[in-house]
């Protein structure tokens, strides 16, 4: 169907494909009113607000849900229409509280315009407010029943909380407080809603972007690796509300960290001076502000400085090491790679990257060329099955999430891979919850259905990969019935799994931690990328590969050069013409020995090897494995330099501490899941003497002897330009513009390339490379001492270590303190009940938190998220590593459960 | 806090609903299955509630805002006290409030003891044995409240099997499905089927009217699948014609239903009964099982039980209802045709449309055509109820007048009772005066009067009623039972209610609502509330000069 011409009130118009009458006549300046609709949700026609007469119906039609045919006769400013637009929008406002909710009442506005007088019904009873939600408040006497929020919380969010009760009442569950429902705080209601029966607490509400002093300032969420982009609201240089922003990777939609998550950086722990170790004050995780004294900027830039100066005059540049950070922007982590390179002279610069995908990246590098996603995660919507294994994106990357459910709620089959029954299992067609530990065994199974029944695609695997007879015998072996002891799920299920997928029009598979970390992730991750290519399910729109990114910037740090053996878009340190590019660029020697890994740093650290860290916005005394040991290896530090906002549990092991600006006090680039380059744009500025991160890199560089003059972001972005083909047609203007562009991008006029491998792989030979994996146990497996599996990971209200979150009030309020997940039958023979406390100890260390039962988890399984300093879950992980990756087990360890004692 | 964690369902509970509803739950039987809690607990309390959702993958909102939509559900939050195990139902619709319900809710709301709760229901369907009290599920005609407390003290409780039906033996030994076996031997054709209806002139007796042979042809075009819907949910005040049919002749209406599924090309056909008639549910079920050990070959038929909601007559209300949601009309276009139930084509009839298939074909259209009177064709069947001497479903001429009705079919007027005013078509077709009780009724003739026939359901009214009353007693119903989703209906029959109850009416303000909710509501119930108020404006004036 193409354009339409039809007659609106005596004009002929033009109606566009797809469009309603409403839609029609607002695009021709002709206003109806209505309340039920909104952009972005499904037109219900319920509100009857937008009824228009149309020649030959006997009923008025509601404009929002009719299709203007040829030729129809509309009249949407008739006395027959108008009366009944202004007599619906009457019947509202009769319900309305006396006094106003909120300042911008669409019914008010639209009551004003059509000149709508005093309502003239008597009232209906009114609902009592509900104030129990941390940030959310509830007024349904403000409430309309348009179910706008009842869309975007089932349709859009596809999170299912609210629901259209009875005859005519919104509802949380079973009408249960929302503060005490499954609400997940989105927040997609509080924006979805034209009364104001929904509404933020904090008293600023304004979508419009208007309200007295408030500025609006375009920029990212500070969270995960999805890049939501957002609009900051501002007044008196605080951030009083955020509404999501049109980005390609969110579509206006937010979870509740980037709604609600933002009053960290007012936070009354919030460092503002510089700070120093009082001297003879012992370095624990436990120091608090009263074992450091405040200092002016230039002594404690001179201190921080002098110390690695005395190391690396002393001991060698090898006695040196950086942690960047993935929450810092591109700019952020390029300068601070490029320090511990051309400052220190060597590749002893890392970050949380080790923690998460390192091994999907060891085995993506070695597989297919290229450590990133294939395709956007938003490819879902052309994908007939997504494979979601050893990742729970409802929690992890909530909006990438909601994708996820709309394509399986649109009918694509998605298939859910993971140890837990996580929350997208209730979406899933098929929900394999296997074995822990047992991910080649079940993916090796699924790859010997494949080709022992014939599935493979055998010109794709002929002309685009090599290595796959090897990988063929290796499964051949691997039956599903041989395999089905080994991961748990019956060799029918393998089956169905493995024809789904390999006979599939397009296919995704997205992955998180769940695979990675693992002593066998890069293992795990062969696997994966390995069905992908015998399957020929990789370079079509809607058909690849998807690491899920865990942390906001962790693709554009690692792009940017922030691991220990590659330098900016991954030269790798070795090879000798990268080298020389770079030294040529930055007019700097630089080390052709790889450096070492996050865990090894602190490993050397502990033998006295690294004597002198400076650390950007990590926190590796929460967020390594075996935290005991990591701590000791920090406390082991002869100068250690922090730069963060709070003192974290790292900072405690500081020397001296430099108080940093938090995400909306900078600007700077970021690279997201998708490879999409984003611009973070300052909304606040940072508190007392806190600095720029790119300042205070520079100001350490200075000192350490290296001449840099970067005015500002911009100017590092440019050199990484050149510094970094994939990304060389990016310009800081084009982002500014575009908001948005997706690498490889090669020039100012290349649009961006969201689907790679098309034609080829960028190894070697142009060639992906099957490599086979044999099934390895765990670095520790349960026996009779430890019997329970422990499984670690993350909550929905919380960030990575909790610095940030754990400082947002709503978060916080929402999430307020350490548990450890037990499978209902476990607490049970326990003696215990959901809330009590327990115990759960390890060969490593020990923790008490309450429990909860979890029907999700497997007997013998436990969970528990390492966000929580009071109960940190990390002092019990197991430091064993990837062999490729140097990740460490975070998904895997024995662990004993006790009831607490009192 | 993850979902998981916010209540979780205890193991036991999980398996005892499992128990009920399988391991392989299917998301359309929603409403079957909350029938099976409600039956085997006396309520659904949160925790079963929750436990059903997680069995059918669906969020415990989906299953709430279902299982509260429908009135016999009694759903039990966290915390709250279950219902008392017997529940007294008494109508207090049209009929039923003329013939005394408030006088027996008086009687009985207190006096029954903490086991039993009394409620005031909408119309249950038996108009003619006004007042009505269903305890449990057991009818009790012309109730009193020595009546209720005797069925209830001899545990009267269930629905009796309706005695005088006839069983598919006897019905088949008197010539019963002949005709459809001539059919799908092939010695009939569609066509000629077909083409009876349309010359005997056969509409839609639910209450639209429309022709049901070529609503037969439209869905034949349609590509295939294609399913059948029967609507047996005869909600409207005043209607009891179905059931009446039902409880003597189930099969005449099953055979046509065939007949109609095989003309069209159904695949499938759903049954969707309404829970008040639950003696004729365990009739129908044991005559569908019957019938499919008889005619293995017919297309599969399921038979759905409704769970208290009129708006579920409407045929878009009914088919999401089948599907397993709040009974919520569609929006129209599409049309049920077109995309109906589960999104295919659909066949939707009232059950009484099919049940003269049969006799039309047997007995020629010429027969059926020739039965009107007044210039109308065909016959209609009246239920008739209030002041009248027979009340009852009486099959008379289509275009019989209210005065030949009464008098030659109903036994004329109650001694006492002179004919003051009368609905022509249940709670939403309007109501006439006694001075407009020669007007032919059928489909299309009562529009300029602001009335129609609908489902052909006659309340009588006397001198002794208030039309005023009546109508004030209609928006009630309708106000109770709007499904909530439009504005002009939800909130404009609380307000007209609102209005209607007080002293002196704001009949400007009225006649401007009752405009808006007829040119602007979704369907026929927000559409067609206002008929009996604009009725009293229009025809009874008078009783709006004083108070009541």
């Amino acid at each position: 169907m193409s354009a339409v011409k039809f007659s609106l009130d005596g004009r002929e118009v033009e109606a566009r494909e797809g469009e309603s009458i409403l839609q029609a006549a607002q695009r021709h300046g002709v206003d109806i009113p209505h309340l039920c609709t909104k952009d972005g949700l499904r037109a219900d026609g319920n509100c009857r607000a937008c009824v228009v007469e149309i020649d030959g119906e006997r009923t008025l039609a509601p404009s929002c849900c009719r299709a203007p045919k040829a030729g129809m006769q509309v009249r949407s400013q008739s006395a027959r229409a108008v009366a009944a637009q202004k007599m619906v929008l009457e019947l509202l406002q009769s319900d309305m509280p006396a006094e106003a909710v909120c300042a911008d009442s669409e019914l008010d506005a639209w009551a004003r315009k059509m000149n709508v007088g005093a309502p003239r019904f008597p009232h209906r009873a009114q609902p009592a407010a509900d104030t129990s939600h941390p940030a959310i408040a509830v007024n349904l006497a403000a409430c309309i029943q348009c179910t706008r929020c009842l869309r975007a919380c089932r349709e859009v969010q596809v999170n299912d909380v609210i629901g259209y009760a009875r005859r005519g009442e919104i509802v949380f569950d079973c009408a249960d407080p929302m503060g005490a429902s499954s609400c997940v705080g989105c927040g997609e209601c509080v924006a979805a809603c034209p009364t104001g029966a929904l509404l933020p607490l904090s008293p600023t509400r304004s979508p419009a972007g208007g309200g007295a002093g408030v500025k609006c300032v375009d920029s990212l969420c500070p969270y995960c690796g999805v890049g939501c982009q957002l609009t900051y609201r501002v007044r008196d240089d605080a951030i009083v509300g955020v509404d999501g922003r049109d980005g390609p990777a969110n579509r206006g939609r937010l979870c509740v960290k980037g709604r609600f998550g933002y009053d960290y950086l007012r936070h009354a722990q919030r460092l503002t001076r510089p700070l120093i170790r009082k001297p003879g004050v012992a370095k624990s995780v436990d120091s608090t502000m009263a074992d450091f004294r405040e200092a002016s900027w230039e002594e404690a830039l001179d201190f921080a400085a002098e110390g690695l100066k005395r190391i690396l005059a002393r001991d060698g540049k090898y006695a040196l090491a950086g942690f960047g950070s993935a929450k810092g922007s591109n700019e952020e982590a390029y300068l601070f790679q490029k320090l511990v390179r051309t400052g220190f002279g060597t590749n002893n610069v890392d970050h949380c990257t080790r923690l998460c995908h390192a091994s999907s990246v060891a085995a993506l590098l070695e597989g297919i060329g290229s450590g990133a996603v294939s395709n956007p995660v938003r490819d879902v919507a052309l994908a007939d099955v997504i494979v979601v294994i050893g990742a729970n994106p409802t929690v992890n990357h909530p909006v990438a999430a909601t994708w996820m459910k709309n394509a399986a709620e649109r009918g694509a089959t998605l298939i859910v891979m993971d140890p837990r029954e996580t929350e997208l299992a209730r979406h899933a067609t098929h929900a394999l919850q296997f074995r822990p530990d047992s991910d080649v065994a079940l993916l090796n199974a699924i790859a010997n259905v494949i080709v022992t029944e014939g599935l493979t695609n055998q010109t794709f695997i002929a002309e685009r990969t090599e290595g796959f007879d090897a990988f063929r015998d290796n499964v051949l072996a691997a039956t599903p019935e041989a395999m089905a002891p080994v991961c748990g799920i019956d060799a029918e299920t393998i089956r169905a799994v493995a024809r789904t997928y390999a006979r599939s029009r397009a296919a995704m598979i997205f992955w998180g931690m769940g695979v990675s970390q693992h002593t066998h992730g890069t293992d795990n991750v062969r696997c994966l990328i390995a069905l992908a290519l015998m399957t020929g399910q990789i370079g079509r729109p809607g058909t690849g590969l998807h690491p899920l990114r865990g942390q906001n910037n962790v693709q554009g740090a690692s792009d940017a050069g922030l691991i220990p053996i590659a330098l900016p878009d991954y030269g790798r340190v070795t090879d000798a013409t990268v080298r020389a590019r770079f030294e040529k660029l930055w007019v700097a020697p630089l080390d052709p020995k790889p450096g070492l890994t996050v865990v090894e740093i602190l490993d050397a650290a502990c033998r006295g090897e690294i004597k002198g860290m400076v650390i950007m916005g990590e926190n590796p005394a929460m967020s390594d494995p075996d935290l005991a040991h990591a701590r000791a290896g920090l406390a082991a530090l002869e100068h250690l330099v922090v730069q963060d906002l709070f003192l974290t549990e790292t900072a405690a092991f500081a020397d001296v501490v430099l108080p940093a600006s938090g995400f909306a006090e900078k600007a700077g680039t970021f690279t997201n899941t998708d490879r999409t380059v984003q611009l973070g744009r300052a909304a606040v500025s940072p508190p007392g003497e806190a600095r720029q991160d790119l300042w205070i890199v520079q100001e350490l560089a200075r000192r350490l002897g290296l001449g840099w003059h970067y005015a500002g972001p911009q100017d590092v972005f440019a050199e990484m330009r050149r510094a970094m083909p994939s990304i060389a047609g990016i310009s800081w203007e084009r982002l500014e513009r575009e908001g948005a562009v997706t690498y490889p991008c090669h020039g100012e006029d290349d649009p961006g390339q969201p689907v790679i491998f098309t034609d080829f792989f960028p190894t070697v030979s142009g060639r992906g490379r099957f490599v086979p994996a044999q099934f390895r146990p765990a670095a520790e497996l349960p026996d009779a001492e430890y019997p329970f599996v422990l499984i670690t990971g993350r909550v929905l209200e919380h960030w990575h270590t909790g610095a940030m979150t754990r400082r947002s009030s709503v978060l916080d309020a929402l999430e307020p303190e350490a548990h450890v997940d037990v499978p209902p039958d476990d607490l049970a023979a326990l003696g215990c009940a959901g809330g009590d406390f327990v115990t759960l100890e390890t060969r490593r260390g020990k923790v008490s938190a309450r429990a909860r039962a979890d029907a999700g988890l497997a007997r013998g399984t436990l969970f528990m998220s390492f966000c929580y300093a009071e109960a940190a879950a990390n002092l019990l992980t197991n430091p064993a590593l990837d062999p490729f990756g140097k990740i460490p087990e975070f998904k895997y360890c024995a662990a004993r459960l006790g009831k607490a004692p009192g | 806090m993850s979902r998981r964690h916010v209540r979780p369902v205890p193991a036991a509970v999980l398996e005892e609903v499992r128990s009920l509803v399988g391991v392989a739950p299917r998301r359309d039987l929603l409403v079957e299955y909350l029938h099976r809690i409600q039956d085997a607990w006396g309520c659904i309390d949160a925790g079963r509630l929750a436990a059903l959702a997680q069995l059918m993958k669906l969020s415990r909102a989906e299953v709430f805002e279902v299982a509260s939509f429908y009135h016999h559900f009694d759903v039990v939050r966290e915390g709250e006290a279950p219902p008392p195990q017997l529940t007294v139902r008494v109508c207090d619709s049209l009929a039923c409030a003329l013939a005394g319900a408030e006088e027996l809710l008086a009687a009985i709301s207190q006096s029954l003891g903490d086991g039993v709760r009394v409620q005031r229901v909408p119309c249950v369907g038996r108009c003619e044995c006004a007042p009505l009290a269903v305890v449990g599920r057991n009818p009790v005609e012309e109730a009193d409240a020595h009546a209720v407390r005797y069925a209830i003290e001899a545990g009267a409780t269930e629905a009796p099997l309706p005695g005088g039906a006839r069983r598919l033996a006897d019905y088949r030994a008197a010539g019963g499905f002949k005709l459809y076996a001539d059919c799908v031997a092939g010695r009939r054709t569609a066509e000629e089927i077909i083409a009876a209806l349309e010359h005997a002139g056969l509409r839609g007796l639910g209450g639209a009217g429309f022709p049901a042979g070529r609503k037969w042809r439209v869905v034949r075009d349609q590509p295939a699948p294609r399913l059948m819907a029967v609507n047996i949910d005869e909600g409207e005040p005043g209607t009891f014609k179905d059931r009446h049919y039902l409880e003597r002749e189930p099969h005449r209406f099953l055979e046509g239903m065939l007949i109609a599924a095989w003309a069209v090309g159904i695949e499938k056909i759903y049954i969707y009964l309404r829970d008040e008639y639950a003696g004729l549910r365990a009739l129908l079920a044991e005559e569908l099982a019957a019938l499919r050990a008889a005619f293995p070959q017919a297309p599969e038929i399921e038979l759905r039980r409704g769970a208290g909601a009129y708006v579920c007559g409407e045929e878009s209300a009914m088919i999401e209802s089948i599907e397993g949601r709040r009974g919520q009309p569609r929006l129209r276009p599409p049309y049920v045709a077109e995309v109906g139930l589960f999104g295919r084509p659909t066949l939707e009839h009232n059950m009484e449309t099919l049940y003269w298939v049969r006799e039309i074909v047997e007995r020629g259209a010429e027969w059926f055509a020739a039965q009107g009177r007044h210039g109308r064709k065909g016959l209609r069947s009246f239920s008739v109820s209030g002041r009248v001497v027979k009340p009852g479903v009486h099959l008379a001429p289509a275009g019989i007048t209210l005065r030949e009705l009464v008098d030659e079919f109903c036994g004329g007027m109650l001694p006492g009772h002179e004919l003051y005013a009368y609905f022509p078509g249940g709670a939403s077709g309007g109501i006439l005066p006694a001075r407009l009780a020669d007007l032919p009724l059928d489909f299309d003739t009562l529009q300029e009067h602001g009335c129609f026939i609908g489902s052909a359901a006659i309340i009588v009214l006397s001198q002794h009623d208030s039309a005023r009353a009546a109508a004030l007693n209609a928006m009630r119903f309708f106000a109770h039972e709007s499904c909530g989703k439009c504005t002009p209906c939800r909130v404009g029959t609380a307000k007209a209610a609102a209005l209607m109850a007080r002293d002196e009416w704001d009949t400007g303000l009225l006649k401007e609502l009752a405009q808006t909710m007829q040119d602007a509501s979704i369907c026929g119930l927000g559409q067609a509330a206002p008929n009996p108020l604009l009725s009293v404006l229009k025809f009874f004036p008078h009783e709006l000069e004083k108070k009541p």
